[in-house]
């Protein structure tokens, strides 16, 4: 068994499957940097990200994948897990050594894996899509911020674009410490320094930096979520399989 | 200031809430003019209700006065409760400002029938109107129906809407002359075979030349009372099956009564909502739509009404052993979906599978099956030998000893679809 190490980029992922038939490698072991502990009886190789490499790996996958399972490779990277960098790294040397067509193949770990990983990204994001919560600040900006599971705000970016094309907005990954501006041309990546002011256990802002209206549409908002609920038919234990018990604190509707 | 808008909006979103439907897919208008909102492709639940309904529109009356008096409706004439009416501006501004928050993916916008049926429903039209030409707005719009609104005005209406509908109310005509004596199903008819007939025209010319707009482009869609009349389940699906198929409606909804009034033709305040029932017909509905079932198999003069302890799909597949085992590994696509405890999507998944080798269990239990469900009912490339037959008895207790702890822990209005 050999242990790569790799920068915990997509790129240095796709360069470590190139220098792997490269090195003729057989079981590898595949580390992010940031999760590696050095073994001073076992060397490690060190993954270069290059770009040259990657590409090949990459337009080699487009060769024998649609664009949906390039995205599943995307997403399921984005996923950060470790595990999953293994799977992905396996995953995509099944396709390779594989006559066209072995995607299909569920019965295979990998494949399967990376389906499913790829598709708790896909609920994650779209999770977002669904929770995050505007607030209209005093300079007509949107703002909202999120600590997501996984990283997906490169996942969200034509989503909210596409919808909000007529007002400026942020969206800020707290746990990533970067985030998405939108103003009204397009989108750019986003980093401040937040000081204490910030309360990640709750999205919103302090009073004083909010638009004026911005309490009325809250608490209309409140309102009605009240009124649309129907005590005949309660059901919390549905209620909270959608609405999971961590994603309350995006809810304004949710605070009392 | 404040206290105005609150009390409208709760009297008018308390009165709405009654008509089940949310959803918000199927429509394809594009944010094409840098407005606000895009309605494309699947809707999204922005937040749940204590009772796990999604909320994915701003669904509000106009009005709650209304001229007639349904029995089972909270805004009938002679019901004594408060009334309140937004104005034009007040729906627009509240609609782009939940938007804008991301609160919703649009507007669901009813309303009860003041003066008549035109008048009505001319107010209706300048609001979606108005969010359209004036806000550039791009969100999802349903726009109710006034039953005996003139043509030419569900003709403008559909310009701007992305979905209408119209409810049928009670599942049979005899049941909604007992409660609504001023309705019937002609009326619901009519609309929805104008506006059918509607959407066909356009989506014809809209082949020929590019530049037609578009009309109703998510579909019609009914509303159907369950449990304030006494239908049976059968009459039910087949009153469904038959607007699905003369009038290409895109969904059905059955709503479980909530009982809202002392009037003597219905269940007494207080009594449970029939939640169970709802749920085993939004079963039923998706086995038609997705499954292909047809409904005579499902409901029938031998088997009028849905078991409440079993899913129909179960229920079915019990009263049809002769069509079982099924082998996943050889049978074709449409039996493999036709197992209990296997949805479409492991189906899918099974048939591209096995081209890479038998499956075994281990593999089908990974692929997501629902595997003590159904192995009742597969042959796979593992599985043990068995000596005799099981009768649908018997196989039914096993299945529901195994889930009972499942079953019991949940609230007996607990809705999950297979
Ligand atoms: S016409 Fe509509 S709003 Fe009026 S009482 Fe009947 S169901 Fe209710």
């Amino acid at each position: 068994m050999e242990i790569f190490v790799f920068d915990g980029t997509l790129e240095g992922l796709l360069t470590a499957v190139f220098d792997c038939y490269q090195k003729k490698s057989d079981a590898v072991k595949l580390v992010s940097q940031l999760h590696y502990v050095p073994d001073v009886f076992k060397e490690a190789f060190t993954v270069i990200s290059d770009d040259t490499k990657a590409k090949r790996v990459w337009s080699g996958l487009t060769k024998k994948l649609d664009s949906d399972w390039m995205k599943s490779i995307y997403k399921s990277f984005l996923s950060e897990q470790p595990a999953t960098f293994q799977d992905l790294f396996e995953f995509i040397r099944y396709i390779i050594d594989s006559p066209p067509g072995a995607e299909a193949n569920f019965g295979n770990k990998y494949v399967l894996e990376i389906s499913q990983m790829s598709h708790k990204v896909h609920r994650e994001k779209h999770r977002m899509e669904a929770f995050i919560r505007f607030q209209k600040t005093g300079d007509n900006i949107f703002y909202a911020h999120i600590e997501p599971d996984f990283n997906v705000l490169p996942l969200i970016i034509d989503h909210f674009k596409n919808r909000y094309a007529d007002q400026k907005w942020i969206i800020y990954d707290l746990k990533r410490k970067y985030g998405l501006f939108y103003d009204l041309e397009k989108v750019e990546e986003i980093a401040f320094d937040f000081t204490t002011e910030m309360s990640p256990a709750l999205n919103a802002l302090p009073a004083n930096v909010l638009d004026p209206q911005e309490e009325l549409y809250a608490l209309l908002w409140k309102d009605y979520f009240r009124s649309v609920n129907i005590p005949a038919r309660k059901n919390m234990k549905l209620h909270i399989r959608h609405v999971p018990k961590r994603y309350w604190k995006y809810l304004s509707e949710k605070q009392s | 200031m404040f206290e105005r808008i609150r009390e409208k909006l709760e009297i008018l979103a308390d009165a709405a809430k009654y008509d089940v439907s949310c959803s918000s897919s199927g429509s394809n208008r594009k944010n094409e003019n840098k407005g606000l909102g895009d309605a494309e492709g699947t809707g999204i639940c922005h937040t749940y209700t204590e009772d796990g309904r999604c909320v994915s529109l701003l669904k509000i009356l106009l009005t709650n006065h209304c001229i007639y008096d349904c029995a089972f409706c909270v805004s009938r004439r002679s019901n004594d409760i408060k009334r309140a009416a937004f104005t034009v501006d007040e729906v627009v501004e509240l609609t782009m400002n939940f938007y804008r928050r991301n609160y919703i993916e649009g507007l669901f916008l009813s309303s009860g029938i003041f003066k008549n049926a035109d008048y009505t429903m001319e107010r209706l039209v300048r609001i979606v109107k108005k969010l359209r030409n004036e806000q550039r707005f791009n969100g999802y719009i349903h726009l109710k129906t006034i039953p005996g609104a003139s043509e030419e005005l569900l003709k403008e209406a559909g310009m701007y809407a992305d979905r209408m509908s119209i409810n049928l109310e009670m599942p049979t005509e005899s049941g909604l002359k007992l409660l609504a004596p001023e309705k019937s199903h002609e009326d619901v008819k009519k609309p929805l075979d104008y506006i059918q007939q509607t959407i066909t025209q356009f989506s014809s010319e809209k082949a020929l030349i590019k530049s037609v707009p578009k009309f109703v482009p998510a579909g019609q869609s009914t509303q159907m009372v369950i449990g304030a009349t006494p239908e049976s389940d059968k009459e039910i699906m087949h009153t469904a099956n038959a607007f699905y198929k003369n009038f290409s409606l895109k969904r059905v909804y059955y709503s479980g009564y909530i009982p809202i009034s002392q009037d003597a033709r219905l269940p007494v305040i207080g009594s449970q909502p029939p939640l169970i029932r709802e749920n085993r017909l939004y079963q039923t509905d998706w086995l038609m739509r997705f499954y292909g079932f047809d409904v005579k198999e499902i409901l029938n003069d031998a088997h009028p009404n849905l078991d409440v302890d079993i899913d129909p799909k179960l229920s079915w597949a019990l009263r049809n052993l002769e069509k079982f085992p099924v082998d996943v590994n050889t049978a074709d696509y449409k039996m493999i979906m036709r197992v209990p405890g296997i949805g479409v999507a492991s189906a899918l998944k099974i048939v591209q599978a096995r081209k890479f080798g038998r499956l075994h269990q281990d593999q089908l239990k990974k692929i997501g099956i629902s595997f003590n469900k159904a192995k009742h009912f597969i042959r796979y490339a593992d599985s043990p030998l068995q000596l005799r037959d099981y009768e649908a008895g018997h196989i039914k207790s096993v299945i529901l000893s195994e889930s009972s702890s499942k079953y019991n822990k949940v609230p007996k209005n607990q809705l999950s679809i297979f």
